[in-house]
């Protein structure tokens, strides 16, 4: 009843083609956008640093690859890799170039992690399917090894960690010791909204219709008029660019200092399960999957704390990792089109609420 | 449908529920210590009984004596899993109950919290570990890493090294290699190493072995093709006893193979069994329980049944580790409070004058039953590190003994670096240099 459309005519075409064509959906995301934005107004530290901020660095990684797997159909194992370039290329650009925007050191970034995605990217012409995965987890392993070994990533650090140094936009402290959380959590939330919304662009137009050919069957893709290669690698690009982002945010909005081991395989998994669990070829299901595997672990610790039960931290660790693990197949099982898919069941049943026929 | 309801439900739940989690905490009138542990993980062989030394020794000040002067002692524990990610989280997590200082027990960590924790005038005390530049309180004046750094604990073991040898001179030459976890931690201690190597001229070569530690066949391979003199490794755990174990698996001489404080441990040495003999580690405090404070926490802790571990496991290396720093966190606590005169927790910024003016004497070790069992600690302004001295314990199958001097380190060599090394990272960080006559 509430979400009826019925009544809203379209009398152009760009109001048939708008990302929000129903009234109450635009409405609906119009308020929440502004209370994401006025978030740290009510909720602390914590909340900011630990839970929010990952998320939306989470989320943007699980964009990228979702271009990548969900919506051009190129599985790939390298996004804590793709990451890295974006987090060490930031590093050494604001190092090198310290009055340099950080925004802009972080679009840099990205198109240097685009550069590298590219590279290996070449390969997904001649191989696909869990082949290529292969292929991406060696880009994942010749990458991290690259900023163990090279000391010149990291300034020559002999502890081979890179640091966020304190950086300003607009005469605002935005990375650093002393960036306040509600800057940061800005900064990253206006870079997920503007990234979400180039990507949902990008897949409803020619690029996305090319990917999703590709995906579906490239033969017939090519038979049509589509270009493999450049399609593939494009995604491959785009991919890794919003990776790299999200990896300079990593080190810059979120840990303020990392090592290789932060972007290991287990991110790339991480990032993965985000993509599968939120819903393949889903701009929302990317948000969804990135609030599951950043939300649901946290949850899980503060449970016992919750209710009162002191538990040892290892049965704690050990109970959560079981129950994460649980979620994941239970999720798969009821719902393997990803949480994005039962967002759209929710709204089909609202839709027809309370007169279901 | 009905899963699909259920699921919608369960995910409505953890979003509606979660914003309560962070608000359940109050600042209380107790001292209140988080508890970075690890307990789970490729590094729970090392994490355990660290926790379990800590935990004990202040149970046992609460039970004894009821607290620091009176105060009673909190602490939680957060399982980081030796990761970063999870040890931030922990962090802040923690935060909002107002801690004093946070003993993040991975160097990643360490590095990870340096910046933070100043801002939020919490002490980091990293005992023997993290970033050895932090040794300069005038750049550093929130962390804390003594008894001794990295690269002080790398000057001694080759000391000791040389006198095994029979002098610095017949260093000359020897073949040294050093086996490290390719991390923030492991790599710690190659600027010194390389600086030695420079002066003493022998040749070192730097062995990495990447996380978690269980895949070492490549870094042995090579240790035999270089057929070194000496190995002295960086590790940590479970990477320790699986070198352990290719080290005698290679047939190297054990007695020449020298782990520093965080790769000789009981659980480093038993699963290699009769192999490790002969291993040796550098410490800073002696293993085993022959001293009056473990005698104090089987009375006040095990037998009243609140031991966080087992009896028998007492005495280890790293438990012992573990009563030193809880010790020494609870030493400086007491020096703040005792300097405030206040009843109630002291301050963030009394913590770190208490920590800062430290002055652990022998007397003092006597009265608190670790006569023998650790060195008397004296820090400054400057000097965060109180330039300890080392010793070196040897498995001899069965346990862990003594079998050298305190070792000297090399402060003439290793002091000038730190200094260097901290006004790098200090301007990074976009410090200023504190004037330490104006302190007080």
């Amino acid at each position: 009843m509430i979400y009826r459309e019925a009544g809203q005519f379209k009398t152009s075409y760009a109001a048939d083609q708008a990302i929000f064509p129903i009234a109450q959906d635009r409405v609906l995301a119009v308020c929440f956008l502004a209370a994401a934005f006025l978030v740290p107004v009510a909720a602390s530290e914590y909340w900011l640093q630990a839970v929010l901020i990952p998320f939306l660095i989470y989320a943007l990684a699980a964009l990228g690859l979702n271009l990548l797997t969900g919506y051009a159909g190129q599985l790939s194992l390298g996004t804590g890799g793709f990451m890295a370039v974006g987090a060490y290329s930031a590093f050494k650009l604001t190092t090198t170039f310290p009055a340099v925007n950080v925004l802009v050191v972080f679009v840099l970034a990205g198109l240097a992690a685009a550069a590298v995605g590219l590279l290996f990217g070449i390969p997904s012409l001649r191989i696909k399917g869990f082949y290529l995965a292969v292929a991406t987890l060696a880009a994942q392993f010749f990458l991290i090894w690259l900023f163990n070994r090279v000391g010149w990533f990291v300034n020559y650090a002999p502890s081979g960690t890179i640091s966020a140094p304190p950086r300003t936009v607009l005469g605002v402290m935005t990375t650093g010791p002393h960036a306040t959380a509600a800057v940061r959590y800005w900064v990253a939330l206006g870079l997920a909204v503007l990234f979400a919304l180039i990507a949902k662009n990008l897949v409803r137009g020619r690029v996305g219709r090319s990917w999703m050919a590709i995906r579906d069957r490239d033969i017939a893709a090519e038979i049509i008029g589509i270009r493999p290669l450049p399609t593939k690698l494009l995604a491959f690009g785009v991919s890794s660019f919003y990776c790299g982002v999200a990896g300079a945010e990593f080190v810059f909005l979120y840990l303020g200092t990392a090592e290789t081991l932060a972007f290991d395989i287990t991110l790339s998994f991480l990032v993965l399960f985000a993509v599968i669990i939120g819903g393949l070829g889903s701009i929302l299901g990317s948000f969804l999957g990135a609030g599951f595997i950043v939300l649901v672990p946290i949850f899980l610790t503060n449970i016992p704390h919750l209710l009162g039960v002191p538990l040892p931290v290892a049965i704690q660790k050990e109970i959560e990792l079981m129950v994460f693990g649980a979620l994941i197949i239970f999720f798969l099982i009821v719902e393997p089109q990803g949480l994005a898919r039962l967002w759209q069941i929710t709204k089909e049943k609202l839709r027809l609420w309370p007169f279901p026929h | 449908m009905r899963p699909r309801i259920a699921t919608i439900g369960l995910l409505t739940l953890v979003l509606a529920t979660g914003p309560l989690i962070a608000a359940a905490h109050a600042q209380s009138k107790d001292v209140f210590i988080p508890l970075l542990v690890y307990r789970t993980g490729p590094y729970a062989p090392s994490g355990i009984p660290i926790a379990n030394g800590f935990v004990d020794y202040f149970t046992l000040l609460n039970e004894r004596d009821g607290g620091i002067n009176g105060v009673k002692l909190v602490w939680e524990e957060c399982e980081t899993q030796y990761d970063t990610k999870q040890g931030v989280e922990c962090y802040e997590r923690l935060k909002a109950r107002g801690p004093l200082l946070v003993n993040p027990y991975s160097t990643a960590i360490t590095y990870s919290l340096i910046p933070k924790a100043s801002v939020d005038k919490v002490v980091v005390f990293s005992m023997g570990y993290g970033m050895s530049a932090t040794s300069d309180g005038r750049w550093f004046p929130w962390v804390f890493n003594f008894p001794t750094n990295y690269w002080t604990q790398a000057s001694a073991v080759i000391r000791y090294i040389a006198s095994q040898e029979g002098g610095l001179e017949k260093l000359k030459g020897k073949k040294i290699v050093h086996i490290y976890h390719n991390s923030a931690y492991g790599k710690e201690a190659n600027p010194a190493l390389e600086e030695l190597a420079r002066k003493y001229p022998f040749e070192l070569t730097l062995l990495a072995v990447d996380h978690p530690g269980q895949e070492q066949k490549a870094t042995w391979l090579q240790v035999r093709r270089i057929n070194p003199d000496w190995i002295f490794m960086s590790g940590w755990g479970v990477m320790n006893q699986v070198a352990i174990k290719e080290a005698a698996a290679v047939g190297f001489k054990m007695d020449h193979f020298i782990g520093n404080w965080w790769s000789a441990n009981d659980s480093d040495v038993v699963p290699a069994g009769d192999g490790a003999k002969g291993y040796k580690g550098a410490t800073f405090h002696a293993p085993g329980t022959n001293f009056k404070v473990h005698a104090e926490i089987v009375k006040h802790v095990y037998d009243k049944g609140k031991g966080s571990g087992r009896k028998e496991e007492m005495g280890a290396p790293l438990y012992n580790r573990g009563v030193v720093n809880a010790m020494l966190s609870a030493e400086a606590i007491r020096t703040a409070m005792t300097k405030s005169g206040a009843k109630t927790a002291p301050t963030g910024e009394q913590v770190r004058w208490g920590f800062e003016n430290l002055a652990l004497t022998d007397k003092r070790l006597e009265e608190l039953g670790m006569k023998g069992f650790t060195h008397p600690i004296k820090t400054s302004c400057e000097d965060h590190e109180g330039n300890g001295p080392v010793l070196i314990q040897q498995w001899d199958g069965k346990k862990w003994n003594i079998v050298s001097d305190w070792v000297a380190p090399m402060r003439d060599i290793v002091r000038p670096k730190i200094e260097a090394a901290a006004m790098e990272e200090g301007k990074k960080q976009g410090y200023t240099q504190r004037d330490c006559s104006k302190e007080k």
